[in-house]
């Protein structure tokens, strides 16, 4: 009751007492809990160089600088093979995605009991696992090479995609079934006609927004060993070239910034 | 009051939505601006306080050397204080709470942090206590603007205009988004109110009866440029043709 | 009689034919191509496959016991960082997301904020990462640097859309009585945009904490340097151990979140 009564005149204020302190201590207790975790933090570094990072890093600018141009010629396969990584991992990510995402579906799972928990928990585990350790773990068993940053890219891809479309299917229209329903089609009917016309704009705005995001995953992959830009960052890196490193940075932006911009164009034409 | 002087607009688009408004207001006028929608209504309230800047010309407020378009930012907000607003569609903060609407009328008036912590004067909400109470409301002022009815909402705005204590009210289509009977609930309010205060007023209205029945003095505003402006009992057959194009209008005109 | 029947045929997806023709084209080459310039030593791969068999059963029993005190440590160091990094990015990412957005930031402004969104969005955390390690040293502190850093991308760009999508006239009221700037943004933006920074926030603080796990990888704390250890240690019950308290502590934080989402609206 924000409608304070003093004994000659009433005032208001936003909250009333017992909101205000309870404000107040979570703002406190949260203060805490930030100084705690920066503390521990704290106390594993080394401050010395932090504080002389700034030195560190104007020494790095000073090596980047000028950037070896030449080195390029060198990189396009590179970026060959990872704007690939992207895009082919991204399309079967996808496609594992779509029976995944119809399993996890409240409204069109065949069964609730068994098979959607189970779907469900292989879309939990694709996300939670990065797609450098999926590459991590891939290398060991395929071997080091492009093959192994297409399937981790596929792999973490199925959880994402699978996630947002199973939550596009639990929203769709059930109206628009029941009246395909009606006509007496059966499951596959009501499938094509009924489900897939209304999550197909999802499905693609989806399936794009992945790839933007592995263009920039498919960059770090070949840092473990699965192909693409990050083996030569890596090498690179190992070899202290930095006037090399600068280049594929570059390169680095110049591909996300053209996957954003591609992305964008799709969109468009699409919505 | 407020005087404007061949007030100009051009969109950058290249679109002319004013072509020099000569106008003059005195003190508790109450005026209708009437005319068809793209006619410069809302462009004309809105480029009185720089909402929407005015390519050229000049508006006077208060006295003959106050010209609101030279003014800097700060200075700006000084007037914007005097000036209350109502708006077509309410534009209440729909997640802030009643009170927390009127009092943001005071926000011209208040230091950052006070109103951050929403540290209004006594002086303040004692105002909004008795505004709230004039419109109706006092019992809602806890609720959050997005629980109210169209009507209750308008009445809202319009208390948060006047709790700017302000010397002219500008009113955007205040009735569009209103039933009938709200609608006439709402000019009367806006017109007592202005009664009351002696507060000077443009208000937009496309309803052409309500505009009549409320206003003192009509203006006819036709692509930009004023068709009409006289007293309610002028308006014409050929008169509201002038401004709104070819319709019956024996209806509507005063007789 | 009408001779003539009439055919009606599904209108196609893509109503151009030579459009339709051409990217069916340029699709084939495309993959014909990625097909041709791919090396993939298929030798290697069934080489691999018993050896994979093996890598995997190596995983099993995950062993959760033996290097308990390490998982616990890199658990907490990576929570400690999550949180640290969320809240730190999170106050850089407000000023940044008032300025890219148009409708309330001056041109020279919008284009400054634009620039340091795409530039924190072009690297992924663990290229960042490598550099911060470089250039701080190892462990969590350079690793809560990255995360604070690539927050500032994904949260600065999500809310200045939202802020672009506000109700103007919700903010013009509030700018016609008068008030500052700050006020403005105070009563007038603020409470619009903020059901969606709540959501960020915690959809952020979910995101870091998964990002956390890699960036342990190259040098940057927490749990990620467990599993590194792990895998550098050929223990792979430890690692088995190591990712299954990942994935579930990504879910228990997904629950919440989701949950508290749900609340807030």
């Amino acid at each position: 009751m924000p409608i304070i009564k003093q004994k000659d005149y009433k005032t208001w204020k936003k909250f009333d007492r017992k909101r205000d302190l309870q404000n107040w201590l979570c703002w406190f207790l949260g203060t805490l809990i930030f100084s705690f975790c920066f503390g521990l933090i704290s106390s594993k570094t080394i401050w010395f160089y932090v504080f002389d990072s700034h030195n560190e890093a104007l020494d790095l600018l000073g090596r980047m600088f000028p950037p070896e141009t030449n080195y390029f010629f060198t990189l396009i396969k590179p970026i060959w093979d990872t704007l690939n990584i992207a895009t082919i991992g991204t399309t079967i990510g996808t496609l594992i995605a779509i029976p995944l995402a119809f399993l996890s579906a409240n409204n069109t799972t065949p069964s609730k009991k068994f098979l959607r928990p189970l779907a469900l928990f292989c879309i939990v585990s694709s996300r939670s696992i990065n797609s450098v350790i999926w590459a991590l773990l891939l290398v060991a068993v395929v071997g080091p090479g492009v093959l192994a940053g297409i399937i981790a890219i596929g792999l973490r891809s199925i959880g994402f995609c699978g996630k947002l479309l199973y939550e596009a299917i639990e929203e769709i229209d059930e109206n628009q079934i029941e009246a395909i329903e009606a006509t007496g089609a059966n499951k596959a009917q009501i499938m094509t006609f009924g489900i897939v016309p209304q999550i197909l704009p999802a499905f693609t705005s989806i399936s794009i927004y992945r790839w933007d995001i592995n263009i920039r995953e498919a960059t770090v992959v070949g840092l473990v060993g699965a192909g693409g830009i990050g083996i030569e960052l890596d090498a690179q890196i190992g070899d202290l070239a930095w006037a090399k490193v600068s280049v594929i940075l570059l390169a680095i932006v110049v591909a996300v910034v053209f996957s954003e911009w591609i992305t964008a164009k799709i969109r468009k034409a699409i919505i | 009051m407020l005087k404007t002087i061949n007030l100009k607009k051009v969109y950058p688009n290249g679109e002319e939505a004013l072509k020099g408004i000569n106008l003059e207001i005195p003190n508790g006028q109450v005026v209708a601006l009437i005319g068809p929608s793209g006619a410069g209504k809302s462009t004309f309230i809105r480029t009185i306080n720089r909402l929407v800047e005015p390519t050229s010309g000049k508006v006077y407020f208060a006295n003959e050397k106050n010209d609101i378009t030279s003014l800097n930012k700060s200075k700006l907000r000084k007037i914007r204080r005097q000036i209350g607003m109502i708006f077509q569609e309410f534009a209440l903060v729909e997640r802030l709470s009643v009170m927390e609407n009127v009092l943001s009328g005071r926000l011209g008036y208040v230091g950052f942090w006070n109103s951050f912590f929403r540290k209004f004067p006594q002086k303040d909400i004692e105002e909004a206590f008795r505004l709230l109470q004039r419109i109706g409301l006092e019992h809602m002022l806890d609720k959050r603007a997005d629980e109210l009815s169209g009507g209750q909402r308008q009445r809202v705005g319009i208390a948060r205009a006047l709790i700017q204590n302000p010397m002219l009210l500008l009113v955007d289509e205040p009735t569009a988004s209103l039933d009938p009977k709200n609608s006439r609930q709402i000019m009367r309010l806006i017109c007592e109110l202005c009664n009351e205060r002696n507060l000077a007023a443009i208000i937009n209205i496309h309803d052409v009866f309500l505009a009549q029945n409320f206003a003192e003095r009509i203006i006819g505003l036709k692509a930009g440029e004023i068709v009409y402006d006289g007293k309610p009992s002028g308006l014409s057959e050929a008169i509201l043709t002038k401004i709104y194009g070819e319709e019956d209008w024996s209806k509507t005109a005063a007789n | 009689m009408n001779d003539k029947k009439v055919i009606w045929k599904r209108k196609p997806l893509i109503k151009n034919r030579l459009l339709r023709i051409g990217l069916i084209l340029i699709i084939s080459t495309y993959l014909l191509s990625v097909f041709l310039t791919t090396e993939i030593d298929w030798q290697r791969i069934l080489e691999g496959i018993p050896r994979g068999k093996n890598f995997i059963f190596a995983f099993f029993p995950p062993d959760f016991i033996t290097r308990s005190d390490e998982i616990l440590a890199g658990i907490f160091e990576s929570l400690w960082m999550t949180i640290v990094a969320t809240i730190v990015g999170i106050l850089i990412s407000i000023p940044v997301s008032l300025g890219a957005a148009k409708n309330i930031a001056p041109k020279f402004v919008y284009f400054l904020s634009r620039g340091v969104i795409t530039l924190s969005r072009s690297f992924q955390e663990v290229i960042l990462a490598i550099f911060f390690v470089k250039l701080m040293g190892f462990g969590p502190f350079a690793g809560m640097v990255t995360l604070s850093l690539s927050t500032i991308g994904f949260f600065a760009k999500l809310l200045s859309e939202d802020i672009e999508d506000i109700n103007k006239s919700q903010a013009e009221a509030i700018k016609s009585t008068g008030s500052s700037w700050f006020q403005w943004v105070n009563y007038g933006v603020q409470p619009q945009v903020m059901p969606r920074f709540i959501g960020l926030s915690l959809y952020r603080l979910d995101i870091n904490f998964r990002e956390s796990a890699v960036i342990g990888i190259v040098g940057g704390g927490g749990i990620g340097s467990t599993l590194n250890t792990a895998f550098d240690r050929y223990e792979f019950e430890t690692a088995a151990a190591v990712l299954i308290v990942i994935i579930s502590i990504v879910m228990i934080v997904e629950y919440t979140s989701s949950h508290l989402r749900k609340l807030i609206k």
